[in-house]
């Protein structure tokens, strides 16, 4: 506490040095070096994956840089859990709500923190406290209510006012509004606005240019893990901030582009896809042969219209046809019946048998061909190795658990799957995602392979350059619906990621602006 | 080297329960002059045939991601069902209704998982109360005895000298085995406990995968619950309580992980016979078995403990550390 009232009262808060991070080899963040002035909201944007999410994390204490150095008041710190960083006044509002959605907001506030009296809780020391923090932020919170039962936008004031309970004097906010609706969000960024007039300062992760500009002093614009600029967000437009999020990409190489295999016949044509608010009326079709590339932020429908397609989610409304004839996929079992597949985006956790063997996961989805009756059949699970000879994952790694591959081998174990049977359709979900450079194109070729082999592909990714250097076609979405299709040659960078970010209106004027 | 010996400590940790296993036969082999012997050997495996035979079913639902606590009151309640059908009907027939009735009861525990989502746990807490309750209303709460000496063959009848219930229990152990390592269903099972949701992507029907696990589950409870009943000549209500946290060590001991997706039958065919040698050891040994039950319960720690999928500050300290000797000096 007296550090806090020996710190200075202007200058940087924070000041990171020369900041890296590896995540399993792979690195997040390389060198970053950037100061927080005190009292300011400073907005940190950039793609998906960027690094702006890890950047705040490090800034937060939640996690550790694995280089460079993290300064608070011109000093070292050296935060080894959440908990160091508390005590220095440094909170962290995650885009994940962090609340016991069963207890009343009062006992979330508290929580850890609670106020005694001869070693039990002290409620109405409590209750006094959240009525100041009421008064100071202005929010009304009936301390009473039930946490789960609040708007997520009431939730995540609760979580602000964790944060100032912690005499919080800088809070990391990361995509708090993401889960809003226009109003709340609103909202929530008045209440950033009158925490900075009362001092404290804000860090706003967001990918939503529009917000940050209208909130933030100073703006930083991450792209692969480095820092591009740190600009005053005065003078900075949507497009200016788009460019530099984008910059020149990194040239990546990607398997030659083929003609559309058979044109003339439709594998997959779903019409008026509805589902709950992630899907809203989502139409399209895929030719054989032909590779979709679906863009668009996370949490815009991608993945959601993966999974409707193949049964793992029930449709509220649409009709989906599979080479020509009514699919109601109503579970996965049916759709892989169909001959539909998919590689999900979360290869832990929806992909892989973590802890068996890399031939089990291959065998999984194909069993019934690699019997002979209800046996395993030794010489039919052969097909298994020669698959893995084609995906060149080495002989001495098919035998070990799943999770003592590298992500790269992980990912074409997880291709390999759907492989032993060729698929009329393959749904790929973030397909690289978390694999090196080597092991992308070798993923890249294989997609390639497939639809030159006639099957159909629905490709989804964050990597735009990925969806422009793979497929025929691009369709980007946003807020559960299909906001723009584009053939090939007319989709650029920036115009996927003006429909993606929503600002479709100024491209096309400009377009038509154009000579 | 240094990468062998990592790999002869995960041996170490994977085999355990050999080792432990190995160990303790040894100790005993030595100790006592009539542990060895083929008379007690075999007795060893006929006292232990039923346990034996509810462990196997026991593995596949904690393999499948789930867990049955009613297996103690089917034991109870088939053993009943049989006795009362004996006494007034043909005593073989009612041997295998007796067996059904645990398929039938075992079919109720997996539908109810199901189709409602109820954790396992909990759904398998109340019908064991249930079944039990059955089990008391249909004897009226007395022991009800058979006199048809065909209805006791099967718990007293031996075949080469040895009793027909070791066979049946081999005969389970060795399909169960079978069924989990060379067919697809074995490999539906782990796949069910290993990770769900990978497995519902890859088109296992998983809810359908758990309920046949309980399913037969019931039907090994209700085979055991003959068993005992015929060795006896009785069923009574009251038989098998407690029986189902017995089931439930011994598999752990083996080395089957509780939280699913990994395990094996032959791990718990030695879990329930390293828990056999310790009663036997105690009396043979003459230790006062008041000891037995701590025993028994700091080899269930050990056990878990030495479990390479166990965390926490000091497993992790352990590791760090040995982390720190693998690494040069800077």
């Amino acid at each position: 506490m007296s550090a806090v009232a020996a710190a200075p009262r202007t200058g940087a808060i924070v000041r990171v040095e020369g900041i890296g991070k590896r995540f399993a080899g792979i690195k997040a963040l390389d060198d970053v070096t950037l100061e927080i002035e005190r009292g300011t909201i400073h907005g940190l944007i950039g793609e998906n994956g960027a690094g702006k999410s890890t950047l705040g994390k490090i800034v937060a204490g939640v996690i550790a840089p694995s280089e460079g150095r993290l300064l608070v008041d011109g000093e070292p710190a050296d935060y080894r859990d959440p908990g160091d960083a508390i005590a220095d006044g440094i909170v962290s509002v995650q885009q994940e709500i962090a609340l016991v959605p069963k207890r009343t907001a009062l006992e979330n506030v508290f929580l850890g923190i609670e106020p005694t009296r001869f070693g039990l809780v002290d409620d109405a020391a409590a209750r006094a406290r959240y009525a100041e923090l009421q008064e100071a932020s202005g929010f009304a919170i009936d301390p009473e209510a039930i946490v789960g039962g609040l708007r997520v936008a009431d939730q995540q004031k609760v979580e602000v006012l964790r944060a100032l309970a912690r005499n919080a004097r800088l809070l990391v906010m990361d995509e708090p509004t993401a889960a809003l609706t226009p109003d709340e969000t609103e909202s929530l960024l008045e209440v950033a606005r009158t925490l900075r007039e009362r001092g404290v300062t804000i860090v706003f992760v967001s990918h939503f240019l529009e917000e940050v500009l209208a909130l933030a002093d100073t703006v930083t614009v991450l792209r692969n893990g480095c820092l591009v600029q740190t600009t005053p967000s005065a003078g900075q437009t949507p497009e200016r901030l788009v460019e530099a999020m984008l910059g020149r990409s990194l040239e990546q190489t990607f398997p030659e582009r083929r003609p559309v295999a058979d044109p003339d016949r439709v594998v997959l044509r779903a019409r008026g896809l509805r589902r709950e608010q992630a899907l809203r009326d989502v139409s399209l079709e895929i030719r054989a042969g032909e590779i979709l590339g679906v863009a668009g932020l996370v949490g815009s429908g991608r993945t959601e219209l993966a999974r409707a397609i193949f049964g793992a989610d029930l449709l509220d409304a649409g009709e989906i046809e599979l080479d020509g004839r009514p699919l109601t996929a109503t579970s996965p079992r049916n759709a892989v019946d169909a001959g539909i597949a998919l590689v999900p985006e979360d290869r832990k956790n929806q992909g892989l048998l973590m802890g068996r063997s890399v031939r089990e996961n291959v065998g999984l989805a194909h069993l019934v061909e690699l019997c002979t009756g209800p046996i395993l059949s030794r010489r039919k699970q052969g097909r298994i190795d020669d698959l893995l000879d084609r995906l060149e994952v080495p002989e001495h790694r098919r035998g070990v658990a799943a999770k003592l591959l590298s992500g790269g081998n992980q990912q074409k174990v997880l291709f390999a799957k759907w492989l032993l049977e060729e698929p009329l359709l393959l749904l790929a979900d973030e397909p690289t995602r978390g694999v090196d450079v080597g092991a992308k194109r070798a993923i890249y070729d294989l997609i390639a392979d497939l639809a030159a082999s006639g099957v159909a592909v629905l490709l989804i990714s964050s990597e735009l350059e990925e969806v422009l250097g793979l497929a025929h076609r691009v369709v980007v979405m946003r807020l559960g619906e299909v906001v723009a299709e584009l053939p090939i040659a007319e989709a650029s960078e920036d115009r996927v990621m003006r429909a993606a970010f929503g600002s479709t209106a100024t491209a096309e004027n400009r377009d038509k602006g154009a000579p | 080297m240094s990468n062998r010996r990592h790999s002869a400590l995960a041996l170490v940790r994977n085999y355990g329960i050999v080792v432990v296993f190995a160990a303790l036969f040894i100790a005993l082999s030595v100790a006592s002059s009539t542990f060895l012997s083929s008379q007690n050997l075999l007795n060893l495996l006929a006292q232990n045939a039923p346990i034996g035979i509810m462990a196997c079913g026991g593995t596949l639902v904690i393999i499948a991601g789930g867990f049955d606590l009613s297996v103690g009151a089917i034991y109870g309640l088939a053993g009943v069902i049989a006795a009362k059908l004996a006494s007034s009907g043909d005593p073989i027939l009612a041997l295998v209704v007796g067996v059904l009735a645990g398929l039938l009861l075992g079919l109720v525990n997996g539908s109810l998982v199901s189709l409602f989502s109820i954790n396992s746990f909990i759904a398998t807490l109340a019908t064991g109360y249930v079944f039990r309750g059955i089990a008391t209303i249909v004897t009226s709460g007395f022991l009800v005895g058979v006199t048809d000496p065909s209805f006791g063959e099967l718990g007293k009848a031996e075949l080469f000298d040895v009793k027909v219930s070791v066979f049946i229990f081999a005969a389970v152990a060795f399909l169960t085995g079978l069924f989990l390592t060379r067919t697809r269903y074995g490999r539906y099972v782990f796949a069910a406990g290993g990770n769900a949701e990978a497995a519902r992507l890859s088109g296992v029907r998983v809810e359908l995968v758990r309920t046949l696990t309980f399913t037969f589950s019931g039907a090994c409870a209700g085979l055991a619950g003959i068993i005992a009943a015929s060795r006896v000549s009785s069923g009574q209500a009251d038989a098998g309580v407690g029986l189902e946290l017995a089931v439930i060590a011994a598999i752990v001991i083996g080395g089957t992980s509780i939280l699913g997706g990994e395990g094996a039958i032959w791990r718990s065919i030695l879990g329930v016979m390293l828990i056999a040698m310790i009663g036997n050891g105690f009396n043979l040994l003459n230790i006062d078995p008041f000891y037995e039950p701590i025993v028994q319960g700091a080899i269930i720690l050990i056990a878990v403990v030495a479990d390479s999928r166990t965390e926490g500050p000091i497993t992790r300290t352990i590791q760090r550390w040995r982390q720190q000797r693998a690494l040069p000096a800077p």
